[in-house]
């Protein structure tokens, strides 16, 4: 698994008699944009949060850079590099968009318990901030209220949060949703930028920003991955045809 | 609309005044009002801290507020009769020295909001509530209980303690004393407040999940601004303590940690000054209404009603604009 | 320690548990329904205690004083649901404390205005006086044991209420759902107002009974109510079955507690700090109980996850 940054492997997770998760394997290797999807209901979200740590597989591991991470917590796969990004913001709203930031290089740095110098004064945190910031093309907004964002600067915001982490992986959960045509062209671009320093595992339901970026794509159907391959493996997979794209009307 | 900061000052010095005047005109009562408010207030930027910052809404304060006062009560009254607190495996005295008292104070209601805090904060939301309003039941009902340091009657102590240098019963010796302690925890907390600890621990109130994903372990992180928010508050114990030369089990009780709560949310929640101007006002009212009417809890009632259902962030929201954040 | 003396505390730990029931489940109910935390379900126990009191008093007939109990407690219930609880429901829980806090200063000091800060007494009426001879010739009193048949009967009743009922029914709906249940076309704001004076009824009732143990005084329902927040934590919030067990869990070890523990120390220590220790302990005995759910299960014996 010389070049596999994430492995995810015969993940298990059931609530009651539902599985969402039915002996799930997935790899993300260096370099390329994974995709993930599957109609409602097929355990995306259950399997992104196994992978990030808010939820506990019920057998199977997940392992992360070399090393098993099933039982670490979110927050120390985050310190180890897993970046995230989620389908509805989750931001500080109340923070300016630069504190947004630097909340980000706060807990990337572990400075969290440092006590008496101010973090807007922290020349190494604003940098660090600022950078990711200006990667994303917000630089001219940092003193702006999240809340007072539009739509699209806060998926935006997402991403440069997550790239003060300097990540491994990219973790992120449907950041085109809402974004319209241009700025999901926009957003698919910087993607391919971007995952030449850090893989993006992306689950997405805009099917054609999947085929437009994605270098592989798994579809997840009941808990179970019933196909992993390149985009044209994916949209000539009968079964897939049937199970998910039949009823979208293969794009 | 003021600036925040420019209202601030403005309340320092009405602080200030109002003893210094009472000096000149010899009315002692008013200096011990301006204690009791500088020391309810100090009680205020503790829970403030845990509440406003870190969105921790404990109902449990009382807890470190009756624990700073025993720290006091328990020292002092070994010190009055000449008994060592403990002999074996190592002596331990009595003292009456200010200093001495209270960073027994500090340290001990800040363990105590350690145990308190370890546990409380495994829950979130209403539960947190509960429970923490549950613990300082505990500990009321234990001293109601415990009969060597005056169990139910509480504990008397004659002689106010001592500061080097000061007369601590002259009362506006004494309120000096509260006031510059005040003024150095709300220096100490506005650079908490501002530092990257207290980005992410408003960070983490704003949103738990962001701040988990950027790698923060957000129950430590409050669990640390809890044990500081219960030391703060044990602190301003042991200071009321000290005012009344008296401790019971009253300043554990439940109306305790609901009073340190209208503190805050007279003056404005997360606001620096908040508590300040709400402790300020609260003794104010229970002087002028209480003056009025044996029944005045009512009308602070009706006053506490109006403010939680009409007036979103306090007096100092109604009257300043918002900081702008942490960046200025 | 005898054997029948041990049956009687457990007895007056299950009357105890009974009571706290039927605060624990008004409070969890509402939670369950409308997401509000009532600090003024405690005002409602002593406005009940208050109600009996005085109806008792002109009356002398004690079934209708627990008739007025219920009854006082409900409207009041509902008054203070129609003109503040409901501006509640959305707010954060912060403001829900504070504003509820705020009634209790309310109603505590309003009593305290109308009846005066001596407690009243509320008798046991005479045909509830003295004791039964239970099986195995356990003598315990009659009006206890009467509590416990009382409170659980309300229990069984909140049971098939919940269950077989069309309330109930769309008191699951709204506590699964608050979106579903207007899609089932019920008046939300309509069943909010009923169940918020169900759970009135329930904590006026409960302080009408215990007022006729203990007196009747302003404050009294606080100290109940903390005790019903520990209930409901052990057991589960918004779960009654939780607040049943959750209730005769604390009961049982807060009555139990306060009768064994000084006995245990007693067999190792000296007979005076036996009791001092063994009863400050015994305090802190249903908090203990509490912690230790807090670090197994968190949210509750009853609680989901």
């Amino acid at each position: 698994m010389g070049n596999s940054i994430l492995n995810v492997r015969d993940i298990r997770k059931s609530f009651g008699a539902l599985a969402a998760s039915d002996g799930i394997s997935l790899d993300l290797h260096v370099g390329e944009i994974h995709a993930l999807i599957g109609p409602n209901g097929a355990g995306k979200s259950t399997l992104i949060k196994q992978i990030a740590g808010g939820l506990k597989p019920d057998s199977g591991t997940v392992e992360f850079l070399g090393r098993n991470v099933t039982g670490m917590t979110t927050a120390a796969r985050a310190r180890m590099g897993l970046g995230r990004t989620f389908q509805i913001s989750a931001l500080a709203m109340d923070y300016t968009v630069l504190e947004n930031a630097v909340l980000g290089a706060v807990g990337q740095s572990g400075a969290v318990f440092r006590f008496f110098k101010p973090a807007m004064k922290d020349a190494a945190l604003l940098a660090r901030a600022r950078a990711a910031l200006t990667r994303v093309g917000l630089e001219a907004q940092e003193n702006t209220i999240t809340a007072e964002l539009s739509h699209g600067q806060r998926r935006q915001l997402e991403v440069a949060v997550a790239l003060t982490l300097a990540p491994k992986a990219f973790l992120m959960d449907e950041p085109m949703a809402g974004m319209g045509a241009e700025g999901s062209k926009r957003l698919t671009g910087f993607l391919q930028e971007l995952k030449q320093e850090a893989p993006i595992l992306l689950v997405e339901h805009d099917m054609d920003a999947v085929f437009a970026c994605a270098d592989r794509i798994s579809v997840l159907v009941y808990g179970k991955i019933i196909a992993t391959g390149t985009v044209e493996e994916i949209r000539t997979n009968p079964d897939v045809r049937v199970a998910y794209l039949g009823e979208e009307g293969a794009a | 609309m003021f600036q925040e900061r420019t209202l601030d000052i403005f309340v320092l010095l009405i602080l200030v005044i109002v003893p210094a005047s009472a000096v000149v005109t010899d009315e002692p009562f008013t200096i011990t009002l301006a204690t009791r408010a500088v020391i309810f207030a100090l009680a205020g930027v503790g829970l403030n801290l845990a509440l406003g910052q870190g969105g921790l809404v404990s109902f449990g304060h009382a807890a470190f507020f009756g624990v700073g006062g025993y720290a006091m009560g328990i020292l002092a009254s070994h010190a009055q009769n000449y008994t060592p607190i403990m002999e074996t495996p190592f002596l331990i005295e009595g003292t009456n020295s200010m200093p001495v008292i209270w960073l027994v104070a500090i340290v001990s209601s800040g363990l105590v909001a350690l145990l308190v805090g370890a546990l409380s904060l495994r829950t979130s939301g209403v539960y947190f509530i509960m429970v923490t309003l549950a613990f300082g039941q505990m500990f009321y009902y234990f001293t109601i209980s415990w009969p060597a340091y005056g169990g139910e009657d509480g504990l008397s102590i004659y002689v106010r303690n001592q500061f080097p240098g000061l007369n601590t019963l002259d009362p506006i010796q004494f309120f000096g004393i509260c006031f510059a302690l005040l003024c150095i925890v709300l220096f100490l907390v506005d650079r908490l407040n501002k530092s990257p600890f207290g980005l992410a621990l408003n960070g983490a109130h704003q949103n738990e999940e962001r701040a988990l994903t950027v790698g923060i372990n957000v129950y430590r992180l409050r669990l640390v601004a809890f044990v500081i928010s219960g030391a703060i508050t044990g602190l301003a114990g042991a200071l009321f303590a000290d005012l009344n030369r008296f401790v019971s089990p009253t300043m554990f009780s439940w109306q305790i940690s609901g009073e340190i709560m209208i503190f805050i949310i007279l003056g404005g929640v997360a606001r620096l000054f908040g508590p300040v101007v709400g402790a300020a006002l609260f003794i104010l009212l229970e002087h002028v209404l209480g003056g009025l009417s044996d029944y005045w809890f009512i009308y602070l009632g009706v006053i506490l009603l109006a403010v939680v259902l009409f007036a979103k962030g306090g007096i100092i929201g109604k009257l300043a604009k918002r900081e702008a954040g942490h960046g200025q | 320690m005898n054997m029948l003396l041990l049956i009687e505390q457990i007895l007056n730990g299950l009357q105890f548990g009974v009571m706290l029931f039927l605060m624990a489940a008004g409070l969890t109910l509402i939670f369950g329904v409308m997401g509000l935390i009532n600090l003024a379900h405690g005002s409602l126990y002593m406005i009940g205690a208050f109600a009996a009191a005085a109806v008792a008093g002109w009356t002398g007939n004690f079934l209708l004083a627990l008739i007025a109990s219920m009854a006082a407690a409900a409207m009041i219930g509902a008054l203070i649901e129609l003109s503040v609880i409901r501006r509640l429901y959305d707010r954060d829980h912060l403001e829900q404390v504070l504003a509820t806090f705020a009634m209790i200063l309310i109603f505590s000091e309003g009593t305290r205005w109308v009846f005066g800060s001596f407690p009243l007494f509320l008798n046991i009426p005479d045909y509830l006086k003295g004791t039964v001879t239970l099986p195995g010739g356990i003598e315990y009193s009659l009006y206890r044991l009467t509590i416990i048949g009382i409170g659980l009967a309300v229990a069984v009743g909140l049971f098939l209420l919940i269950s077989k009922t069309r309330v109930g029914m769309r008191i699951r709906a709204g506590e699964n759902d608050r979106e579903m249940i207007g899609a089932l076309g019920v008046d939300i704001s309509v069943l909010y107002t009923l169940v918020f004076a169900l759970g009135a009824a329930l904590a006026g009732l409960s302080g009408a009974l215990v007022g006729a143990i203990q007196s009747v005084e302003v404050g009294m329902g606080e100290p109940v109510l903390i005790l019903a927040f520990v209930v409901i934590v052990i057991g589960g919030i918004g779960s009654i079955k939780g607040a049943l067990a959750g209730a005769v869990l604390v009961g049982l070890t807060d009555t139990l507690g306060r009768t064994m523990l000084p006995v245990v120390f007693g067999s190792f220590m000296d007979p005076s700090s036996a009791t001092t220790v063994g009863s400050a302990l015994a305090s802190m005995l249903i908090y203990i109980l509490m912690a230790g759910v807090l670090i197994f299960k968190p949210t509750g014996l009853f609680g989901g996850s």
